[in-house]
């Protein structure tokens, strides 16, 4: 099995890796084979566009938790200039797995806070998968408080299991932690963009995500609690994770139906792995759109529509 | 435990035993969960479900915890037209539906917040309780709902909130729904601490997850009942995490004390007086002569000899 496709792209993996075959003996008969080749390509991409037309919410999920897929460095070297990382909560420690600092988009300067996870073993340990500690909510906070003294607009971008289960963590008040991010985030006095490029595991994701406009990935995820986790609880089992993925209704799509997602941005084929670039694209000018939206309101209309926003979640329907 | 006693009582030692189903209608015994004493259901329920014993704290239900905690014939329900519905259609080995419906039946409850309006000795005042025995005191959108009400009416009419967490957490059943309501109540509680209106949260024995990590920490006071287990994550989560084994008394409110995430431990019997002091004295209320501070339900001695309990319980 090739360890750069899921389980349900093992079709397109087979046919891909006939395809880098014929290009190894490439060299006799050329033309005959890149013919072939060109036929096997066009065959990959209807199969890959047919595979991705009709995604469970657990495929989904796997998508947003793929290993290849891009984290919040790789869009802030591709979407952004000029960034100066900022580290530490000035009181107890640096999280690394939460980063953030001011940068510019197209010209414009802007606070940017994001989770981050590690791509090899050793960095994937000093990133803890992703899972802030205290210390990494309230390095977030200070960014957000300084953004909003220097009129910067904040830039959140979500991806993470989930906040940190650990003695440590529990020692030092991750829940306070967590509380207070989305106390103060509501009066922020700045305009707030989320967007969940991965995973959005829970309170660990709203802890950077309360915000004017949430923006989704296509094939990212929104949850109260892993699928794992609701299976194990709900159906005592583990291994009915896709049923707890499809009753719960994490996928972006499903989230922008329910009224909670304001952008979806689409992916390239076969996920934002295939090419960070051309994703990075789309989310810049998602960004963009939002940020233009959001910075000609008055703060005070801009407070009063975040605070509506929140106050809709779950709210009875007017009869 | 094959005795006469077992086909009397049979419910109430399954529950103490696997610690659910703390609020067993029937049975005139009851074993406390800590030091194993026999316990006369009337006696127990005069104290405020606190063991008389060893002070060990039971759970108590949200209606009964309102009705101590405010001033006798003070109390006006709010919000409580509210009802859940089941926006996902979700179902597990259960319908949500039918969840709701089994726990609507067993705690007389709509859902798992009480909301209350009334008087705190003399002083107007917003209380909310969370049910636990109402699917482990959930948040669902309506807990949401009726705490914000609860907390918009504080706001109104400029008068403090207290709130009395239990709770699991988030309420899986309503996905994104549930999550979201921990920023809409902490958008909330924002506005009362903008406009200087005190809220007071009191943790019992448990809060955790999404009400641990949203409103249950945002007091100006965050004050907690004695030994009752507080944390983020569930014990069981962290000990599969860090796999070692979890230190002593981890998590439990003196844990959390000496941790600094606490302002105070205070007992059950203790708590009307000591947040009606507080209260008190963060509005500027005059101070009240010390024999009006003492709730009447907990300076009551027992006249009545009780009866003995059975031998073999």
């Amino acid at each position: 099995m090739n360890p750069n496709f899921l389980e349900f792209e093992q079709p397109i993996a087979e046919l891909e890796a006939k395809i880098e075959e014929l290009r190894l003996v490439g060299d006799d008969n050329q033309l005959n084979i890149s013919e072939e080749i060109e036929r096997l390509q066009e065959k990959s991409t209807k199969l890959t566009e047919q595979i991705f037309s009709n995604l469970t919410a657990w495929q989904v999920s796997q998508l947003s938790r793929h290993p290849q897929r891009p984290y919040t460095l790789d869009y802030i070297r591709l979407i952004f200039s000029d960034f100066d990382e900022i580290h530490g909560d000035r009181h107890f420690a640096d999280d690394a797995a939460i980063v953030g600092g001011i940068a510019r988009l197209e010209g414009q300067p802007v606070m940017i806070i994001g989770h981050q996870k590690g791509r090899d073993v050793k960095e994937k340990v000093r990133r803890n998968f992703g899972m802030p500690r205290p210390e990494g909510y309230r390095k977030a906070l200070r960014l957000m408080q300084m953004a909003e003294r220097f009129k910067l607009p904040i830039l959140t971008f979500i991806d993470t299991p989930g906040a940190y289960p650990g003695v440590d963590a529990e020692e030092r008040g991750q829940s306070e932690a967590i509380a207070f991010n989305l106390a103060v985030m509501s009066r922020l006095q700045t305009p707030i963009i989320s967007t969940v490029i991965g995973e959005g595991g829970s309170g660990g994701a709203l802890a950077i995500g309360v915000c004017d406009e949430l923006m989704m990935l296509q094939y990212s995820t929104y949850s109260v609690i892993s699928p794992e986790g609701c299976a194990s609880i709900l159906w005592k089992s583990a291994e009915r994770a896709a049923d707890a993925a499809a009753a719960m209704g994490i996928t972006a799509e499903r989230l922008q139906e329910l009224g909670f997602v304001d952008a979806l941005i689409d992916e390239p084929l076969g996920g934002a792995h295939r090419s960070p670039e051309r994703m990075a694209d789309n989310i810049r000018q998602a960004l963009g759109q939002s940020l233009a939206r959001l910075q000609a309101l008055d703060t005070e209309v801009l407070l009063e529509q975040r605070y509506q926003r929140l106050m809709r979640f779950g709210a009875p329907e007017a009869a | 435990m094959s005795s006469w006693l077992t086909k009397i009582v049979p419910s109430i030692m399954r529950s103490e035993r696997k610690d659910r189903r703390t609020n067993v209608p029937e049975g005139l015994w009851r074993k406390c969960p800590k030091c194993d004493s026999v316990l006369y259901r009337p006696e127990l329920e005069k104290h405020l479900n606190v063991c008389p014993k060893c002070d060990h704290h039971m759970r108590l239900s949200a209606r009964k915890r309102l009705t101590v905690f405010l001033d006798a014939d003070s109390t006006q329900e709010i919000a409580a037209e509210l009802e859940p519905t089941d926006r996902l259609k979700f179902k597990d080995s259960k319908k949500y539906k039918d969840r709701l419906a089994a726990a609507q039946k067993e705690t007389q409850e709509k859902d798992a917040l009480v909301v209350m309006q009334g008087t705190l000795n003399g002083l107007p005042v917003v209380a909310c309780a969370f049910e636990f025995n109402f699917m482990g005191g959930s948040m669902g959108a309506i807990v949401g709902e009726r705490f914000v009400r609860a907390a918009n009416l504080a706001l109104e009419k400029q008068i403090p909130f207290v709130c009395f967490a239990a709770s699991g957490g988030a309420r899986m059943q309503e996905a994104l729904f549930s999550l979201m309501q921990m920023a809409k109540t902490s958008a909330a509680l924002e506005k009362l601490k903008q406009a200087g209106v005190p809220f007071i949260s009191v943790m019992t024995d448990p809060v955790f997850g999404g009400v641990s990590a949203s409103l249950a920490m945002l007091g100006d006071l965050n004050i907690a009942e004695p030994n009752a287990l507080i944390g983020f994550a569930g014990p069981r989560v962290i000990e599969q995490t860090v796999r070692e084994k979890l230190p002593e008394g981890f998590q439990r409110s003196e844990f959390l004390l000496e941790h600094g995430a606490l302002d105070m431990i205070v007992h059950r019997h203790e708590l009307r007086a000591k947040i009606g002091g507080i209260l008190r004295k963060l509005t500027h209320a005059p101070e009240l002569a010390t024999e009006e501070f003492l709730s009447k339900e907990t300076n009551e001695e027992t006249t009545e000899a009780l009866p003995e309990p059975p031998k073999d319980f």
